[in-house]
């Protein structure tokens, strides 16, 4: 039963993550990402999967490596028709799974974020639709693997698993969204462990729509930088096994760092601009440190949305700014999205995996592309690769539509 | 009703959740009124032409015609702009919140936002697209924020000035009861006072034209329906939700058929009703396995998308507001709500009418 739940008042339980995979256009897995992120490094290049001639921008972080997919229980024809998007989720999929030592023929929740799910599906089955109204062939199979719940389903088939399934489509901030209730679920006794992630790939309906809103930024992307002029756009997902940390100890799994706080908020200021203040991401950040138990002086590393379009960065500043109080000039913070671009619904997960990257390896990601930090920071920013002692890490994400959320992860010693 | 502090009280127990109001906004009409007649009318909703470019025979949708006269709310700025699919789903959560539609400010305290849907802003993602097409650098800025799935979502929160936690959930017919089953996970927790959860679609060519790959026989249907949820009680006599099955998802390990058959032994071993809201809408291919599962049933049964058409996410919200409303009008005691969904689960939540004297 979905409801009622088992109990009303569940004893809280602890929230660990078990395995981790990702795929950005840093590259394919944890070692090319951690040694990515580590350094700053650049993944951006120019868009090769549509026609980019008439706009103003024609780069993004596009992943290069979709096409090996590891080995599963989906048919040869399944595999053939699979859509980017899906064969991003797949590859994170298969090596959180991997690394966390999973086997299949379970059943347990899983929760996914995305913006778009297969819209490039989506946008062949217009093309066609439109321009040969009378061709039908593979206009079935556009359909039906358009649906984000296909990705979901043909995942569960992938690795032979099955239980209910969430698709949190909350704009930017899915990803985070997605990880946040699934670790609810484990929280509140809901369930022993969940599979989640986020994931999107790059297509021309939301490449053209973030270039219409000029959010993108025609020279680079400089998070929290004073002459910052947008966003710059990646793909890629990332997938979290999370478990009740006695079900971990359990089996002996190896944990890579336990979440500890989550929150989400709405800020209706407007649909594409935050509220000036950053009142939501206040709200989020103070009351994913209430769940917690700890203060801000406790974070360690602070990974901001930091999109780098002006309005974002300067309302993100400043809610970390009040958030932080006096301990702001000692909070370290900085956006891994001047590497890998902005992920969408992939982002919060990425960023996610970012966090828990940064807290076992004890390092802090820089933010390579900043020339001169916008004086609205009180924070320090981090710029150049560095070590660091750190306990926690807290993620920021935000999107369309005032979705706001916030994810705190612990080292796990 | 609510206490010195501004706090409503209950009367139910607190480990209860229960229906605080009910909304719709069916194809042909606008609130729950209109739900109710159209599903007891003898006829189903008259179908419109919808064209179809590059086609002489249109398409047949069912649609929601523009109400008459305009919502107060529709004058709000965020929602000048936006597609019907928002309006729909401001209509039916404002008409379940039992706000009023001319202040349509939430007061009661924490408000928590759940939109579900399938195809969500198709209109405005069908139309920018073309835009892109023809010429991506003289796109629309205009219609590209309207084309996300939470643009309904955070109208409605603008509008409410509700600054609470917000999901939209995307799946299929199914996916509404998942959401009721959140909302409860929500107010169990205490992270908001009262949850509305409200799933809405709108019709275009695009979606009509996809579907008549799957089945020539659908009829596609605009629309809405929302359910307000709070713990307890706040009325003498009042609708709870007592169970949401599991969902059971296909696989080819699980075809929809098994999946329906799990689905309503878990609902019947959640406790007895005397109605069935069942999703089937007359398409034999859609429907034979929540028929196959549902062969045995002899009570009362009501088949709201048999009139309306196939509402996708907003269909299983009419099932879930008929029920809750059949229950309040005491036509039955306690109901079953059975979806068996297009291409994701099979999943039933059972609500029951329940006194506090």
């Amino acid at each position: 039963m979905l409801f009622p739940p088992a109990t009303i008042n569940p004893p809280r339980n602890r929230v660990v993550v078990t395995g981790a995979g990702v795929i950005t256009a840093l590259g394919r897995g944890w070692k090319p990402n951690a040694e990515g992120f580590r350094s700053g490094r650049l993944a951006f290049r120019p868009v090769s999967l549509f026609d980019v001639s008439r706009q103003r921008v024609r780069q993004a972080a596009e992943v290069l490596d979709t096409d090996n997919i590891p080995a599963n229980h989906l048919s040869r024809r399944e595999l053939s028709r699979l859509d980017r998007s899906a064969r991003l989720l797949l590859i994170a999929a298969d090596e959180a799974w991997a690394s966390a030592g999973w086997n299949g023929e379970q059943e347990f929740p899983l929760v996914l974020g995305t913006t778009s799910g297969g819209m490039s599906m989506g946008e062949a089955y217009f093309r066609q639709a439109s321009q040969r109204p009378s061709a039908m062939k593979g206009q079935a199979t556009r359909v039906a693997q358009y649906q984000p719940q296909r990705q979901a389903l043909q995942l569960q088939e992938a690795l032979r698993f099955s239980g209910p399934i969430t698709i949190i489509a909350n704009a930017c901030a899915s990803g985070a969204n997605a990880i946040g209730h699934a670790f609810s679920l484990i929280r509140d006794g809901h369930a022993e462990r969940a599979f989640t992630g986020g994931y999107d790939a790059l297509s021309q309906l939301v490449f053209a729509g973030f270039d219409s809103l000029q959010a993108l930024s025609p020279t680079q992307c400089r998070p929290f930088d004073t002459r910052r002029d947008g966003l710059a756009l990646g793909e890629g997902a990332a997938m979290l096994t999370l478990e009740r940390l006695e079900t971990a100890q359990s089996r002996g799994a190896r944990i890579l760092g336990e979440i500890v706080g989550y929150s989400a908020a709405t800020d209706h200021h407007h649909l594409t601009q935050p509220h000036p203040e950053g009142n939501a991401a206040l709200h989020t950040m103070r009351h994913a440190c209430t769940a917690a138990g700890i203060t801000p002086e406790q974070i360690g590393y602070v990974n901001a949305h930091g999109t780098g379009t002006p309005l974002n960065d300067s309302a993100e500043a400043v809610a970390i700014n009040r958030w932080a109080g006096d301990a702001v000039s000692r909070t370290h913070v900085s956006s891994t999205k001047s590497s890998v671009g902005h992920l969408l619904g992939a982002a919060g997960s990425v960023e996610g995996v970012v966090c828990l990257m940064a807290l076992s390896g004890q390092w802090l990601p820089p933010t390579v592309t900043i020339e001169s930090v916008d004086p609205i920071c009180r924070f320090e920013i981090v710029r150049t690769p560095a070590d660091a002692k750190i306990e926690y890490a807290l993620s920021n994400s935000f999107g369309f539509g005032g979705s706001n959320a916030t994810l705190i992860f612990r080292r796990f010693s | 009703m609510t206490d010195q502090m501004g706090a409503t009280q209950t009367l139910g127990p607190v480990h209860e959740i229960s229906v605080s109001g009910i909304g719709a906004v069916p194809p042909a009409g606008w609130g729950i009124d209109a739900l109710r007649s159209l599903i007891e009318a003898e006829d189903p909703v008259l179908v419109t032409d919808l064209e179809r470019p590059g086609w002489t025979a249109p398409l047949r949708v069912r649609r929601v015609p523009a109400p008459a006269p305009k919502p107060a709310f529709m004058t709000h700025p965020r929602l000048r702009r936006s597609s019907p699919i928002t309006q729909y789903a401001v209509g039916a959560a404002l008409e379940a919140l039992g706000a009023d539609p001319a202040v349509a400010r939430y007061e009661e305290g924490r408000l928590g936002i759940i939109t579900c849907v399938m195809t969500g802003c198709v209109n405005y993602s069908r139309r920018f697209y073309d835009e892109v097409l023809h010429d991506p650098a003289t796109a629309s800025p205009l219609l590209f924020p309207e084309t996300v799935f939470n643009a309904p979502a955070s109208h409605l929160a603008a509008l409410l000035d509700a600054e609470t936690i917000s999901y939209t959930l995307v799946g299929d017919p199914g996916t509404f009861l998942h959401g009721l089953a959140l909302a409860s996970a929500w107010l169990f927790r205490n992270e908001v006072d009262e949850c509305v959860v409200l799933a809405a679609e709108e019709t275009d060519w695009l979606t009509s034209d996809a579907f008549r790959y799957f089945d020539r026989k659908v009829t596609l249907a605009d629309g809405a329906a929302a359910i307000a949820l709070r713990r307890g009680a706040i009325a003498k006599r009042e609708v709870f939700l007592k169970a949401v099955t599991n969902s059971y998802t296909y696989s080819t390990r699980q075809k929809p058929a098994e999946a329906a058959e799990k689905m309503k032994a878990e609902l019947v071993s959640s406790g007895a009703a005397d109605l069935l809201c069942d999703g089937t809408s007359g398409s034999r291919r859609f429907d034979a396995p929540e028929a196959a599962a549902w062969r045995d049933w002899n009570q009362k049964r009501i088949s709201p998308k048999r009139n309306l058409g196939e509402g996708l996410a907003a269909g299983s919200a009419w099932q879930c507001a008929i029920a809750v409303d059949s229950l309040l009008r005491q036509t039955c005691e306690s109901a079953y709500v059975s979806v068996v969904g297009c291409n994701e689960q099979a999943i039933g939540a059972r609500f029951e009418l329940s006194s506090h004297e």
